[in-house]
């Protein structure tokens, strides 16, 4: 597999807190990769650095060989990298037909498509989707009505109508309830499989990351602690002692 | 409804709109004013409304209007109409410009500061006006009279102003239906969001002023003959009372609405008539009470308040999956 995103000792700083320090992992096309770490490791941040919305200090990031520390979040994004919010962002003003006509890939979109409407074929990928994510029964409700849980649901499906390279997931499945997490997992590995969409996810549910990653990073203090498949991950003792506090 | 039914209703409002001037030649002028207002505020809910970009500037492209059409109409030479045609595209076009150049710079601000930011652009308008003597400086320029019979000038701006009115509504009906009022609609809800998801705002919010601009600034080479005198700062760059205005009607109404604002801006110029002809001396009082009963009681606006409690009337699904497909555009 050849590699879709190559972080190389990525640092970055806010004032005298170093949140990132000499990153450096690789992403392979096709894979489902986790990232983990305890709270304020520098997990958010990394993914903040990778699709252009703060400048780094040092370091490089390719995708897809191109280098793209440089480029901005849109233009990034119109590579086909995308990521999700920690805290889901949906357009809560629009229902969730809208939400997702919305979000359709703007690569090749010139001056008077912006006078466009939708095709048919758009509304209907946009309905297959919200059926993908369960949520067809609601496509006419206000974003802002859904309920936590169906917002990151929404906020995935509207990733996946952008049809993206490469998503980052921040924390996928915090804030949803328990029986909705298998049903999402599942979804997850089948836009993977099915839609062959790489997949680079933050968790804390070690459950799930277990189960969904083939490979796992683990990140500590800002620095990449360990990493391995989640069999050597679990079994690392550093990573036991950077998330029972030993450090 | 039907689409017989709004066949029929858009049959008989425009059968009404232009026999009006006919039937009620008393208050023809006014009544060519509220086709003004409507223009105010349908433009000013663009941005305002459906982008969430509260704009105080768009008053800026109403002047540029005013003073390029009469500027052309003074030096070109040719005939009344067409000297003002011609100063009518001028102004759309030196609008539109505007919009794009200063687009570039002050759309980068967000929220209130965009806001004050662009207040400041009316205000710099009308003191570069007033101290400028090619277009008159603080004594104002007054456009060639037109040059018809007695009569025939208020019929001709009443019909002026409601082709215009009634071209801007339909142009924005149909961005709002498509992909350019999804895209706006996105950056008010969430522009991070909007731009993280690949969109390219700064081409859409640019665009969406230029159309705003392109419409008020041809209102406003309008509304310089009609008034008859273009004052630096009481008609052309005229924030404390058009600039606010626009702003007052399409919140009344229910901002990010289509129909709201033209229901805002019918029930704000009624009202304020009434205020002008039955409270004269404390018209101003009246009407700043007005606004506080505007902002206290409709925060959304009399659509946005309706739309609260009978978001059926709207096609919006109140129960999962009880909505309607078609003609969910317009809304």
């Amino acid at each position: 597999m050849t590699a879709l995103l190559e972080v190389r000792s990525v640092s970055k700083a806010f004032g005298g807190v170093v949140a990132n320090r000499d990153i450096s992992l690789t992403v392979p096309d096709g894979a489902i990769i986790g990232l983990i770490g305890p709270n304020g490791s520098g997990k958010t941040t990394l993914f903040s650095s990778i699709v252009g919305h703060h400048p780094i200090d040092h370091g490089s990031i390719r995708f897809r060989g191109r280098e793209i520390s440089r480029l901005r979040v849109a233009e990034i994004a119109r590579l086909g990298l995308l990521r999700t919010f920690q805290q889901t962002r949906v357009y809560g003003q629009m229902d969730c037909m809208r939400n997702m006509l919305i979000s359709t890939p703007h690569r090749d979109e010139g001056v008077f498509d912006m006078l466009s409407r939708h095709s048919p074929a758009q509304v209907e990928e946009a309905e297959r989707l919200l059926a993908f994510t369960g949520l067809f029964e609601k496509r006419f409700l206000m974003a802002g009505d859904l309920s936590f849980g169906q917002q990151k649901l929404l906020e995935f499906a509207m990733a996946l109508m952008n049809r993206p390279r490469l998503l980052l997931l921040d924390e996928p499945t915090a804030g949803i309830n328990p029986t909705l997490i298998n049903g999402l997992i599942d979804r997850l590995k089948r836009a993977n499989e099915e839609i062959g969409i790489t997949l680079f996810v933050i968790e804390h549910n070690m459950r799930v990351i277990m189960d969904l990653a083939e490979h796992i990073y683990c990140l500590a203090h800002g620095e990449l602690l360990a990493d391995g498949t989640p069999d050597q991950v679990r079994g690392d003792q550093r990573v036991i002692d950077a998330y029972l506090g030993a450090h | 409804m039907s689409r017989g039914e709004i066949l029929i209703l858009w049959t008989l409002g425009l059968a009404a709109s232009a026999l009006a001037p006919f039937l009620f030649p008393a208050v023809i002028t006014q009544l060519t004013f509220l086709w003004l207002m409507i223009l105010f505020a349908l433009t000013w809910d663009i941005m305002g409304g459906q982008m969430g970009y509260n704009s105080f500037g768009n008053i800026f492209f109403f002047g540029i209007g005013a003073y390029a059409c009469a500027v052309i109409q003074r030096d070109s030479g040719l005939g009344w109409h067409l000297a003002f045609f011609i100063g009518m595209g001028a102004a759309a076009l030196l609008g539109v410009a505007a919009a794009a150049v200063l687009g570039s710079g002050i759309l980068g601000l967000r929220g209130q500061y965009f806001a004050i930011g662009s207040l400041g652009l009316g205000i710099a308008g009308g003191e570069v006006a007033a101290g400028w003597d090619y277009i008159g400086a603080g004594s104002g320029l007054s456009p060639p009279l037109y040059p018809g019979a007695l009569g025939r000038r208020e019929i001709f701006f009443y019909f002026l102003f409601l082709a215009l009115a009634l071209i801007c509504f339909l142009a924005l009906r149909r961005l709002y239906g498509g992909r350019f009022g999804l895209a706006i609609n996105a950056i008010r809800d969430d522009e991070d969001k909007a731009e993280a998801m690949g969109l390219r705002t700064t081409r859409y919010k640019t665009v969406a002023w230029c159309i705003s601009a392109f419409f008020v600034a041809m209102a406003g080479a309008g509304a310089g003959n009609l008034i008859g005198f273009i004052d630096p700062r009481d008609v052309a760059f005229a924030g404390v009372t058009f600039g606010v205005w626009m702003v007052l009607m399409a919140i009344l109404g229910g901002k990010g609405t289509l129909w709201g604002p033209i229901l805002g801006a019918v029930i704000f110029h009624i009202t304020q008539e009434l205020f002008w002809t039955y409270l004269l001396g404390w018209q101003r009082v009246a009407l700043g009470f007005l606004i506080v009963v505007i902002v206290v009681f409709f925060p959304t606006g009399i659509l946005g308040w309706l739309r609260e409690r009978h978001p059926h009337l709207f096609g919006e699904a109140v129960d999962a999956g009880a909505g309607t497909d078609g003609e969910r555009g317009a809304s």
